[in-house]
């Protein structure tokens, strides 16, 4: 199986294109121009994802609908669910017999599968799940935002248990993503979400068409009929509290592995930055623009754009913005991320909130706006 | 869980001129942990028997659930994952899809299949998985308690219905086998209970049946078991035969619903006959496909 180059927290990992560009290493020609939520699926495709389950929901229906022409195409496994609920449990029967699944949704169908996924992570079976989010909460509105932050990198279903998030911010980006959310769903045996929102979803920019392909593993626990070897059991459940907290404490050995080998995040123009701007997905390409304008009017602004939400980059943020006036979360959500931005910089330098919420984006001059306030506030003690 | 005696898995040596009058089926490990009286230890027996016979054991995954018999993986020595509650006909939907070689059942409840999980029943159902349902219906969530489930008698007391089940509030028995039973999906639909040994073997062949019409891919099978709780019903384990063999029968008749294959289906609102002028005969992907 392939995996990743594990990174060192403090290095910072360009996975893709930078935000805004879309595969710029390759020549225009050579590019194809793809919707987010089908690029997503097609490079799910690439990856060897064996079988779809889904539910339309917008904005994430594309995704859905490109599945269920090209699964059947390929000869693998698509079936439309009569809920979210029943598709992460039908992810939950492929996972276990040994298939590489993907499942996608947004927001109030990621609250279904919320059951689903704690019982996944409780039974060590791997799938990808994309959220291209929605605004909320509630049935909220079908416009872009990024109100899951909490859901995905805290808690989503009941129980111990934690889930790797990858948030991309470019459609090409996510599509190297999906690849390596299939990676780390099998190299540890978790559930992965990526995290991507209603404009990466709709948006449609230049890919290169060459998706890559990931080599398939052969795990030695799946469920194929005991013939010739004992009886394997795919379970969550354990009865006795000894027998449970032994389970716990292996599973979480396995995050404290997850996050020594999977910080990733990328940085631009943070050298000399005095505001450190700290954005992920859409909100990160709008963060780009505002970073680039405020430098043009003579602030010294940077961008610290996290990609996996969980583990957060918390020591590489940390030293970033060791040396900055202030920082700003920016977010499509009412101050979600800032929360993990807090915790990394541990008051090290004043941490601020700038967010839209509803389906409505943050604009780089609102951004930039936010900047000068952050700036007006602090007295740069901490340069 | 596992600490037991494996008693199934060998042979006893016979004297000279002894014959076998009893033998454990291979497939079952582990002598239950049910209560006495309670029927969900003779259709484990029935199913390890069936697999036994028509030799599946080594190609079977049994989809699990949750309530009494959640620890049906315990007993049967088959490759078995566990499912939410209620979401056993959305696991085996994917275990089947992707192994379609493979012989796939659920083994569910009345409170698992009958409320939590009608959704996912129904629309398996409909979309004619090609995996078996066996549905055992003793009229009460066991595990939890004793409470009234869908399938509960209209006037029986539960410790959630103490002065009885009362239809004006909570509606009458579910049936879900008639139900079922109308759906094209369906390829067999049996009920059968376990309320005497004539009756037992009748459950047995309907197992047999039920996991036959799965081999020919024929869509879509359910085994719909009557069964005794002694302990919720608050009777002796006699006293819960009689009332299976007599109140509870009565309400649910016996019967095979649907066995499309001879022929036996109940009038449908749309038959697949007309589904077929309009869009000629299903292929379905199994049939198809190169194997997983």
């Amino acid at each position: 199986m392939t995996v990743a180059q594990p990174t060192r927290t403090t290095q910072p990992t360009l996975i893709a294109s930078p935000p805004g560009t879309g595969g710029e290493a390759s020549p225009l020609p050579q590019r194809i121009l793809m919707k987010g939520n089908e690029a997503m699926a097609e490079a799910a495709i690439a990856a060897g994802c064996d079988a779809y389950f889904g539910y339309p929901i917008t904005p994430q229906a594309e995704l859905l609908e490109w599945m269920a022409r090209r699964m059947p195409e390929e000869g693998r496994v698509f079936v439309q669910a009569e809920s979210e609920l029943a598709a992460i449990n039908m992810a939950l029967g492929a996972a276990a017999a040994g298939a590489r699944v993907l499942v996608s949704s947004s927001s109030p169908g990621i609250s279904l599968m919320a059951e689903g996924m704690s019982y996944m992570a409780g039974s060590r079976l791997p799938v990808v799940l994309i959220n291209v989010m929605r605004g909320g909460p509630g049935l909220g509105s079908i416009g872009a935002a990024q109100g899951d932050y909490l859901q995905a990198t805290k808690g989503h279903g009941h129980g111990d248990y934690r889930v790797p998030v990858l948030g991309p911010s470019s459609i090409a980006e996510a599509i190297d993503l999906v690849r390596e959310a299939f990676a780390i769903a099998e190299r540890y045996r978790t559930p992965v979400i990526l995290l991507a929102d209603g404009i990466l979803g709709q948006a449609m920019e230049p890919v290169s068409p060459n998706f890559e392909a990931l080599a398939p593993s052969t795990p030695d626990w799946t469920l194929d009929g005991a013939d010739g070897r004992e009886p394997r059991v795919v379970k969550s459940l354990h009865l006795r509290p000894e027998d449970l907290e032994r389970h716990d404490i292996a599973l979480q050995a396995v995050y404290e592995e997850i996050e020594a080998n999977e910080i990733r995040w990328a940085g631009e123009e943070l050298a000399d930055a005095e505001i450190i701007l700290v954005a992920y997905g859409t909100a990160a390409r709008v963060s780009r623009t505002a970073v680039q304008r405020a430098r043009a009017q003579g602030l010294r602004a940077g961008l610290f754009r996290p990609i996996s939400l969980w583990p957060f980059p918390a020591a590489a943020l940390r030293e970033a913005s060791a040396g900055a006036r202030a920082v700003v979360a920016v977010e499509m959500s009412a101050g979600q991320l800032v929360e993990d931005v807090r915790l990394a910089i541990e008051g090290k330098v004043p941490v601020f909130h700038h967010g839209r919420m509803g389906g409505m984006v943050p604009t780089p001059d609102g951004v930039v706006g936010a900047m000068r306030q952050a700036w007006a506030v602090t007295d740069g003690g901490a340069a | 869980m596992t600490s037991q005696p494996q008693t199934g898995d060998q042979d006893v040596q016979l004297a000279e001129g002894g014959r076998t009058v009893y033998r454990r089926p291979l497939l079952l490990s582990n002598p239950t942990s049910y209560c006495p009286g309670c029927g969900h230890g003779i259709v484990h027996r029935l199913v390890a028997e069936v697999l036994e016979e028509l030799d599946l054991g080594h190609r079977t995954i049994l989809v699990g659930s949750v309530g009494c018999s959640v620890f049906a993986y315990d007993y049967l020595a088959l490759d078995a994952v566990e499912s939410p509650h209620g979401r056993a006909a959305a696991v085996a939907t994917g275990v089947k899809r992707y192994r379609p070689d493979k012989v796939v059942f659920t083994y569910q409840g009345d409170g698992d299949l009958a409320a939590i999980g009608t959704a996912e029943i129904i629309h398996a159902a409909a979309r004619g998985e090609r995996f078996t349902t066996i549905f055992v219906n003793n009229g009460i969530y066991g595990m939890t308690g004793g409470q009234m489930a869908p399938t509960t008698l209209v006037g029986q007391r539960t410790t959630s219905s103490p002065l009885g089940r009362n239809p004006a509030t909570t509606g009458y028995p579910l049936p879900v086998t008639e139900m079922l039973s109308l759906l094209p999906g369906v390829a067999y639909a049996a009920r059968v209970s376990v309320a005497s040994p004539m009756l037992v073997g009748k459950t047995k062949a309907a197992l047999k049946r039920a996991f036959e019409v799965q081999l020919e891919g024929r869509g879509f099978s359910l085994v719909e078991v009557l069964s005794t709780c002694p302990v919720g019903w608050g009777m002796t384990p006699t006293e819960a035969m009689e009332h299976l063999a007599t109140d509870v029968a009565a309400v649910y008749p016996l019967g095979t619903w649907v066995d499309r294959a001879k022929g036996v289906a109940p009038a449908m609102p749309l038959t697949m006959e007309a589904a077929k002028a309009v869009a000629g005969p299903a292929v379905h992907p199994a049939d198809t496909a190169p194997e997983a």
